[in-house]
């Protein structure tokens, strides 16, 4: 035996016990981490929510949730809807390119909605995740939460955290707080005024 | 073995000769405090050092005595704490001593970092205690923020709401990171349950952790003070400095004076204000938490108004409101890099020039500022006001290494001026 250490071979070890410490470690981490993910029982929580919009009035909103989150139902007036390709100049996103919505709600234009007369969206501004309230009057001068909406306010939702205004289809107004439309989840119609929010298809009835 | 205490000073004989013999109790009693030499000149603002160990002291405690009846779970949490509140004998003076203990802890630890500013205790060598007197600001307000949520009154939902979602405007990876910090769809009694075993046990250790290295690191160096000299600089013949006073007695009395004020005013905001108005405690809050209803203005308390007021002030911009999120978090880390950002050849605002004393001025009245515009709504001049504010306080810092080399100084005494 030799009194003299051999310190390469001693840094070769060193750097292998800790490498293998390292990847030990990495491998430990990842049930704790994975145990922040959404359970499997929040999952099933999760599903589809039915709703039937039947008995609102044009005008009205129903707000139901889905993923514990607020969904609006609105029934909108006709004459709103036939103005709401009117004011696209006003708007940060008029086509709806850089917002979340499906594909085919993206190709419904101004409208963004499968059938006009009833829209559909969350109401989470994309700002910060406030819910939006509704100010489905228009050209009026009045009030929501305070803040003067102006006479030509073409009708739609208000946010009271942070004054993002969107239109009728929840499209965001230029120079407001919120970068984008409301999202608009996946939903189906499953008889002429039974929405189901969460599929892109209505479930087949047995 | 010799009755008489040794060279080291340590007992030899009796119960603390037993002890010394097995545990360093004399010699850390000594470095710690009978021994640590801190300046002459110490004055009021050196009191908030050792107020916010006493304010954490009360976080600990009190903290302890509520987790005994709280209840973390989204069903029971509201009513868990109306229970300590009505309920649990002296359980309203144990909650209202940890909710006003919140906020006097920001109080005391803003104080304590603007006189930091004020005498140059960021600069070499103590950047260490600095950084870790900005982590443990970081921890604080991590720390509070989740407290926050535990009452689960709207308040706490929707703030939690709005703080979590500055996650998801981050790019890719966003929308997951969001999920995975809520364990849910949605803020839910996962969140709150994490928050509270963060709340309570992770966060607090680390906190404690800190304000230790923190302790260790101003006591390798010593205390700067408000002449911003080194005493270690001119030394007695037993080799202490000639302007240090050992901490205990001298301190140690001093501070109990300093305490018995503070004390005074935190029981009168305990007894008579404890709510201080909406901003300790806000109204909103003594509702349960509404995942359908929004509170019509969201404002965090008052301690992150100014760092939120910055995150509104910003628009957003490329189809993104990540901007906004990122000038808040650099408001926050700047502070970390402020020792290598002043290049001033004195560290005390006694010998600096007008043009800091200008900068530290704008920078107090920017920050009190978005304060204020963080308790509004954003109408009026108040999203401008924020946006001048929020361009100000970067000012202070970014442009810190040309004003600060720039400006007059006025020439520094060798020893610290003290007026017996």
């Amino acid at each position: 035996m030799s009194d003299q250490v051999d310190h390469s071979r001693r840094r070769l070890l060193t750097a292998a016990t800790v490498g293998t410490g390292a990847v030990g470690v990495a491998f430990i981490a990842i049930p704790f981490l994975s145990s922040w993910q959404p359970s499997e029982r929040a999952k099933a929580l999760g599903a589809p929510v039915e709703v039937d919009a039947s008995k609102l009035e044009p005008g009205q909103m129903l707000k139901v949730v889905w993923r514990g989150q607020p969904v609006f139902v609105v029934r909108r007036v006709k004459g709103i809807i036939d103005q709401l390709g009117n004011h696209d100049a006003m708007l940060t996103d008029p086509k709806s390119d850089d917002s979340t919505q499906p594909d085919y709600i993206k190709a419904s234009g101004a409208v963004r909605a499968r059938n006009p007369e009833y829209w559909v969206g969350l109401a989470v501004c994309t700002h910060l995740g406030c819910s939006p309230l509704g100010a489905f009057e228009a050209n009026n001068s009045f009030q929501v939460a305070g803040v003067d909406l102006g006479g030509n306010w073409p009708g739609g939702f208000y946010c009271p955290c942070h004054g993002s205004k969107y239109d009728l289809s929840g499209r965001v107004f230029k120079n407001m707080p919120a970068p984008k439309n409301l999202t608009i989840p996946s939903y189906a119609f499953a008889g002429d005024a039974r929405v189901v929010i969460g599929v892109d298809a209505p479930p087949k009835t047995a | 073995m010799a009755e008489a205490p040794n060279s080291a000073g340590t007992s030899s004989s009796g119960l603390l000769g037993w002890i010394d013999q097995r545990f360093p109790l004399s010699k850390l009693w000594r470095e710690q405090a009978a021994e640590y030499y801190a300046p002459k000149n110490f004055n009021f603002w050196y009191y908030f050092g050792v107020l916010s160990l006493v304010v954490l002291a009360n976080q600990l405690v009190t903290g302890i005595f509520l987790t005994m009846n709280y209840k973390p779970s989204s069903a029971e949490a509201f009513s868990s704490i109306e229970y300590i509140m009505r309920d649990v004998d002296w359980g309203w003076l144990i909650r209202y001593m940890h909710s006003t203990g919140a906020s006097a802890f920001f109080i005391v630890i803003y104080l304590h970092m603007f006189r930091a500013l004020l005498y140059g205790s960021h600069r070499k060598p103590r950047e260490l205690i600095w950084i870790f007197g900005c982590l443990i600001f970081l921890l604080l307000m991590a720390e509070a923020f989740m407290g926050y949520v535990l009452p689960w009154g709207n308040m706490s939902y929707w703030g939690a709401q709005v703080i979590v979602s500055l996650f998801g405007s981050l790019p890719y990876i966003g929308t997951g990171l969001v999920e995975w910090i809520r364990g849910d769809y949605y803020i839910a009694d996962a969140t709150l349950n994490r928050f509270f075993a963060l709340h309570v046990a992770a966060l607090p250790l680390a906190l404690v952790f800190l304000v230790i290295a923190h302790l260790m690191a101003l006591h390798e160096v010593g205390s700067n003070n408000p002449d911003g000299v080194e005493i270690k600089k001119y030394k007695d013949a037993k080799g202490h400095p000639l302007d240090g006073i050992p901490f205990h007695p001298y301190y140690t009395v001093k501070d109990t004076v300093g305490l018995a004020g503070f004390l005074l005013l935190f029981s009168g905001v305990i007894f008579f204000a404890p709510t201080f108005g909406g901003l300790f405690l806000e109204s909103p809050n003594f509702e349960p938490a509404n995942p359908l209803q929004t509170p019509p203005h969201i404002a965090p308390v008052w301690y992150f108004t100014p760092f939120y007021a910055m995150l509104r002030a910003v628009p957003s911009f490329a189809g993104t409101q990540v901007w906004g999120v990122l000038v808040m978090g650099a408001a926050v880390l700047i502070l970390f890099f402020l020792p290598w950002l002043d290049r001033s050849p004195v560290r005390s605002i006694r010998y600096r020039g007008p043009i800091f004393k200008g900068m530290l001025a704008i920078l107090v009245l920017s920050f009190i500022s978005l304060g204020v515009c963080g308790l509004k709504p954003p109408s009026g001049i108040y999203p401008m006001l924020a946006r001048v504010c929020t361009i100000l306080y970067f000012a202070f810092f970014l442009l810190m290494p040309w004003y600060s080399k720039i400006d007059s100084v006025k020439p520094v005494p060798e020893r610290v001026t003290f007026h017996a």
